[in-house]
């Protein structure tokens, strides 16, 4: 089969691969219809998180058909059209029982402070991802739903990370009527939880970046007043003006590790790598919100430090809320909002690139050209 | 205002909010949210039909950190450690724990032994790594690359220019290392030939 393969940071190949076999009775093997670049992979890409192995293929956003059930599998037969969230998830242990599917205990063994997740390192459990034809899929009585015949594909892998993702950024900030919430990020995440925040009761919604573009998607798509933090010489004051220096109740990091808007925090942490990320979304989040308020963090960062800046969360009393999505509690409730009409995943997707031409579609993503907000990969056999 | 008791005002009320936003307000009440209360005891809302899973076979012994107690019984098998990067792997798993800074260190810098090994391996296939294609650089073309660029204010463009170095900068030195050696090789050689009039 034809898998993107990573060589190194910023370099990445198509290559053939063996096709997966069934490592365990509750596996599924699952062809690939459609899968997605996630703005995380570009933490891969650019060699950001330990222990990423030349060789491995990335891809945590995807959609398939069930192309084989391992012996113990009930709820999935060959030929059924699943979408597979990115967590992978044992659905019993300790975390899984309460919810916590993104903090399964029982399917990383490389790392107890991260669940699995499909192809995104070994620090996430060294499992192949689905920028290819087939992918393994563990647990899968567990994890893949069948997608609803009324949903589209593109929809459908819109639901695996991006738009639960943002929605759950909305929830952990616990939102109530006439909250002013602030944004920061206006890629996929940013965009979906601005959307969500409207649907908790927000009273104001915010949405910050630099890329225009995405500020003008972020107005159409998520009726949200924008600010280009390009434009000021400090966006945390000009949050300050337009509050009436109150800062706003809810701030949202959808931004993490590759920050802009410090040079020496992007650099050393998204360049050379001593961060594990640069945190200037989220010291712009704890700045910028009200004291008491409540900054929720979806956006993704690596495992070792980042100088953020804690004393001002501490001094100010703020609530920090993060996680990563524990993707399948939300699609029931995510389903109803797209059959309302409230949400259309798909309206954020920009480019469709085929499988084979992988290696241009991260750089168009990395270097955002061509006014990329999400692409999605179609495997050759799709 | 902020400095009295009251809360700045907001510029449209919710019904116009509702009238104006689709789904408004759907989500209002904390108990529509998926993810609230955050803990939710039910371990049969999964479709788990296990207690514990059964163990996957292992094929080769399985780097793990060691938070863990044992082996978790689903893993993946993407790519087994080798070389001098899974020597440097293995010790970081064994040895450090995840809360202490080596253990993520020694992982970043077995990443990039893998990556200048793999690239080094690569010349002797009949695939070797190539720069263009895998880096995808070609879309600057195809896709806009200048246009994407002049005229916007992008805090990005300060530091894109880096990129090319840190993609090409281990190549550069590494051929610059490679010249001076052998030149100083060439040169060590003249150097001892005896001269002719001893």
């Amino acid at each position: 089969m034809q898998a993107m393969v990573y060589r190194g940071p910023y370099k990445i190949r198509v290559e053939e691969k063996d096709v997966p076999p069934i490592e365990h009775p509750n596996d599924a093997i699952v062809r690939v219809t459609l899968g997605a670049i996630c703005g995380s992979d570009l933490h891969l890409y650019h060699g950001m998180i330990p222990d990423t192995r030349v060789g491995m293929t990335f891809g945590h956003e995807f959609i398939g058909v069930v192309e084989e059930v391992g012996p113990s599998v009930q709820n999935l037969k060959r030929g059924d059209r699943v979408m597979v969230p990115f967590n992978i998830f044992c659905g019993s242990c300790f975390f899984c029982a309460r919810g916590l599917y993104s903090n399964c205990h029982n399917t990383n063994p490389n790392a107890t402070a991260v669940g699995a997740i499909y192809g995104y390192s070994h620090t996430c459990g060294g499992y192949d991802g689905g920028q290819s034809e087939f992918v393994r899929v563990p647990f899968a009585d567990v994890g893949p739903t069948i997608i609803p015949e009324w949903m589209d594909d593109e929809d459908a892998v819109m639901l695996t990370d991006a738009c639960p993702t943002g929605y759950f950024g909305a929830q952990l900030g616990d939102i109530v009527e006439g909250d002013v919430v602030v944004v920061f990020g206006a890629g996929p995440v940013g965009l979906f939880a601005a959307k969500s925040a409207w649907l908790m009761g927000a009273g104001r919604v915010i949405v910050i970046d630099h890329l225009e573009y995405r500020l003008e998607k972020a107005r159409t798509f998520a009726h949200a007043e924008t600010y280009n933090f390009t434009d000021y010489d400090d966006i945390v004051v000009h949050m300050k003006k337009i509050t009436e220096h109150l800062g706003a109740d809810v701030a949202i990091d959808a931004v993490g590790a590759e920050a802009d808007g410090n040079f020496l925090q992007h650099v050393t942490g998204a360049k050379l790598k001593l961060q594990g990320g640069s945190p200037v979304a989220l010291n712009w989040a704890i700045d910028s919100v009200r004291k008491g308020g409540t900054v929720s963090v979806v956006g993704a960062y690596g495992p070792i430090f980042s100088a953020v800046k804690f004393g001002d969360a501490v001094n100010k009393g703020l609530t920090l809320r993060m996680n990563q999505c524990p993707v399948k509690r939300q699609w029931p409730r995510l389903f109803e909002h797209m059959r309302n009409g409230y949400l259309k995943p798909s309206d954020i997707v920009t480019h469709r690139i085929p499988l084979e031409h992988i290696a241009d579609g991260y750089h168009i993503f990395s270097a955002k050209l061509d006014g990329c907000i999400k692409p999605l990969i179609v495997p050759n056999a799709a | 205002m902020t400095y009295t008791a009251e809360k700045p005002s907001l510029a449209e009320s919710s019904d116009q909010l509702r009238t104006r936003i689709p789904g408004w307000g759907v989500d209002l009440d904390p108990k529509d949210r998926p993810s609230v209360p955050r803990e939710r005891f039910d371990p049969d809302l999964s479709g788990a039909h296990w207690d514990f899973p059964e163990r996957q076979p292992e094929k080769w012994p399985r780097e793990r950190s060691n938070e863990h107690k044992f082996l978790t019984p689903v893993f993946g098998t993407s790519c087994p450690p080798k070389g001098v990067s899974g020597t440097m792997r293995k010790y970081a798993y064994k040895r450090f724990s995840e809360a202490r800074a080596a253990h993520w260190l020694i992982l970043v810098a077995a990443d990039r032994v893998d990556a200048f090994g793999s690239h080094m391996r690569s010349f002797a296939t009949p695939r070797p790594d190539n720069p263009i294609t895998e880096t995808g650089v070609r879309s600057e073309l195809s896709h806009h690359g200048i246009f994407s660029r002049v005229g916007k204010k992008r805090a990005d463009l300060v530091h894109q220019p880096l990129d090319p170095i840190i993609v090409a900068g281990p190549w550069i030195a590494a051929g610059g290392l490679a010249y001076v050696g052998v030149k100083r090789l060439l040169k060590g050689g003249r150097g001892s030939r005896p001269s002719v009039g001893a």
